[in-house]
């Protein structure tokens, strides 16, 4: 099922959620016609987009926000601070584009800080899925939550089968103990052929699929690198204050001392390319990441 | 529905002495208050179904003031009107309640935040679009500062609220010609307003904003078609204390027990004499 059959079926037994986009249609395009009463369109007007979301959910409605990742989590990130975090209501804001999936537009578009800004606003729940699959099995439990969202969308074919969703707990996949690969969102696919190159070398490891970015659970997540040699980060986001820097924390707070190697954009914005050539060039590329893996297990 | 001019002049004299205190008690944005606390009063007791037994009423009417710092006359009015308790406007700046520098949800008849500019107009959309979409007739009001419409956000809503045809959104201009610091004209000019309003499609309406028959009228009078209005209201700064009106640095104010008897003289003979 896709995200936008899912809304489909969703809406009719839950009138209370309302679907609005800055005109960004490409997740919904059949919904305007068949909502109607349901769907708001508010132009390319992202602040009043969340404004309006915001006093909606003061009505008692849950409104399901699109926007591009990028101008939904920064040019509207104080409407969303101020009139969705603090007031704690239920907007679950979509953000569209993200990561990588911005593709050849260039840093404009690149949102690579939007879980870092997402994260850091009190009430909020951050919300990464792998693929459209893995958003569709998450969806019911975000929209259910009393809190508010930011989903980072992506509508990428899935590559397993995914596993039951809980908020605040991450999908686990084999319990190999030389490595563990910690990522989200689009570069769970890639990570998922990191793991099966690395078995061809004899390397064991845990993938998490975290799902949840906040909020997260502590002792799984410690439970894992504990017994893992290496500990790597694998995502499409800034180095600073994004998965490294989570998992680094969990790792601070529970007295574990262990190297976490990063794999993101360390102060950069990437090349703007289609997704394929993009993780190529950027090393973000299933080849690339295992030898640089492979290359810090000799070390140790 | 008639207007009860007596009572109202009597609320707005009492609220602004409310105002007067909360200089004297801590300090308070005491210009801004003064401009706008006319046509909330009269919003209170003479125009909006709220009052304190239908306050979680989906049917009631909403007020947004989003220029927040003017909050001292919100208080006042819901002090008044008595869906806050009078007493509590003592607690002001105290850290046993919550009557600080601007709105908040945990004062009785405040529906929402505003402090940062340029944010209550689209939290009113939502709500007016709600309305719309529940089949129900309740208004929404949302008071903006003249200053305030730099804020390109505002901007937004007053191109999506036609759109819409939210005609149960009423926004009130506080126009009292200054901004913080200086007068809006010689900063960013919003002249001609009124046209600006009715180019984007709002029913624009100018009043004197101190002038309760002529708030009464117009809120009375109200056009009936699909289009959201715009109300000027023209008003002074300071109103009702001849010396510190139109007194750009009178922005805010911190008053000793000495000032707040001199300036409470002011406001009395100016009432007698109005």
């Amino acid at each position: 099922m896709n995200y936008e059959q899912f809304l489909l079926d969703y809406i009719p037994n839950h009138p209370e959620v309302v679907v609005l986009t800055a005109e960004n249609r490409a997740a919904i395009r059949n919904l305007p016609n068949i909502l109607v009463n349901n769907f708001i369109d508010t132009g390319i007007c992202e602040q009043s987009l969340v404004g309006i979301s915001a006093g909606l959910a003061l009505r008692g409605r849950k409104p399901i926000t699109h926007a591009l990742a990028a101008f939904l989590t920064m040019r509207a990130f104080e409407f969303i601070r101020t009139d969705v975090g603090y007031a704690n209501l239920p907007v679950k804001l979509v953000g569209s584009f993200a990561g990588f999936l911005s593709e050849a537009n260039g840093p404009t578009h690149q949102a690579i800080e939007d879980i870092a800004l997402m994260r850091l606003i009190p009430n909020m729940q951050v919300f990464a899925p792998a693929d459209e699959n893995d958003l569709v099995t998450m969806l019911p439990k975000i929209i259910e939550s009393k809190f508010p969202a930011y989903v980072r969308y992506n509508n990428l074919p899935n590559s397993i089968s995914h596993s039951d969703f809980e908020i605040g707990f991450p999908e686990i996949i084999g319990d190999g103990k030389d490595v563990a690969l910690f990522t989200y969102g689009a570069m769970f696919n890639e990570t998922l052929k990191v793991q099966r190159y690395l078995e061809t070398k004899q390397v064991n490891s845990t993938l998490v699929n975290i799902r949840t970015l906040k909020p997260i659970n502590i002792e799984i997540i410690s439970n894992i690198a504990l017994n893992c040699k290496l500990i790597v980060t694998i995502e499409d986001h800034f180095i600073n204050s994004g998965l490294f820097s989570i998992i680094n924390q969990i790792l601070y707070s529970s007295k574990i001392i262990k190297e976490v190697v990063p794999i993101g954009l360390d102060e950069r914005w990437f090349k703007p390319l289609m997704f394929d050539d993009l993780i190529k060039y950027e090393k973000f590329d299933y080849l690339s990441i295992s030898s640089q893996i492979l290359n810090k297990l000799n070390e140790i | 529905m008639e207007i009860k001019l007596k009572m109202l002049k009597q609320q707005a004299f009492d609220a602004r002495k409310s105002i007067l205190e909360m200089s004297l008690n801590g300090g308070c944005f005491i210009g801004a208050s003064l401009s706008c606390v006319d046509v909330i009063t009269y919003l209170y007791n003479g125009y909006l179904n709220i009052n304190k037994v239908n306050l979680n009423d989906t049917k009631r009417d909403y007020f947004l003031i989003s220029k927040g710092h003017a909050v001292p006359a919100l208080y006042a009015a819901l002090a008044e009107c008595g869906i806050l308790e009078k007493q509590r406007l003592q607690n002001h700046l105290k850290d046993n309640d919550y009557i600080y520098w601007h709105p908040n949800v945990n004062i009785p008849g405040i529906e929402f935040h505003s402090g940062s500019l340029g944010h209550n107009l689209s939290v009113a959309i939502g709500i007016a679009l709600d309305i719309k979409m529940s089949n129900q007739n309740n208004k929404v009001v949302v008071m903006l500062g003249d200053g305030e419409l730099n804020e390109g956000s505002n901007w937004e809503g007053i191109l999506l609220a036609p759109s819409y045809n939210l005609d149960n959104l009423i926004v009130i201009i506080d126009r009292n010609h200054l901004q913080a610091n200086v007068e809006t004209e010689q900063l960013i000019k919003l002249e001609p307003l009124k046209p600006k309003f009715e180019a984007f499609g709002f029913n624009t309406y100018e009043i004197d904003g101190h002038n309760f028959e002529q708030i009464h009228n117009c809120f009375n009078s109200l056009a009936s078609n699909n289009k959201p209005h715009a109300i000027i209201a023209d008003t002074v700064r300071g109103k009702g204390i001849p010396s510190i009106e139109r007194n750009p640095s009178k922005w805010y104010m911190k008053i000793n027990e000495s000032e707040f008897n001199e300036l409470m003289q002011e406001l009395t003979v100016n009432f007698k004499e109005n």
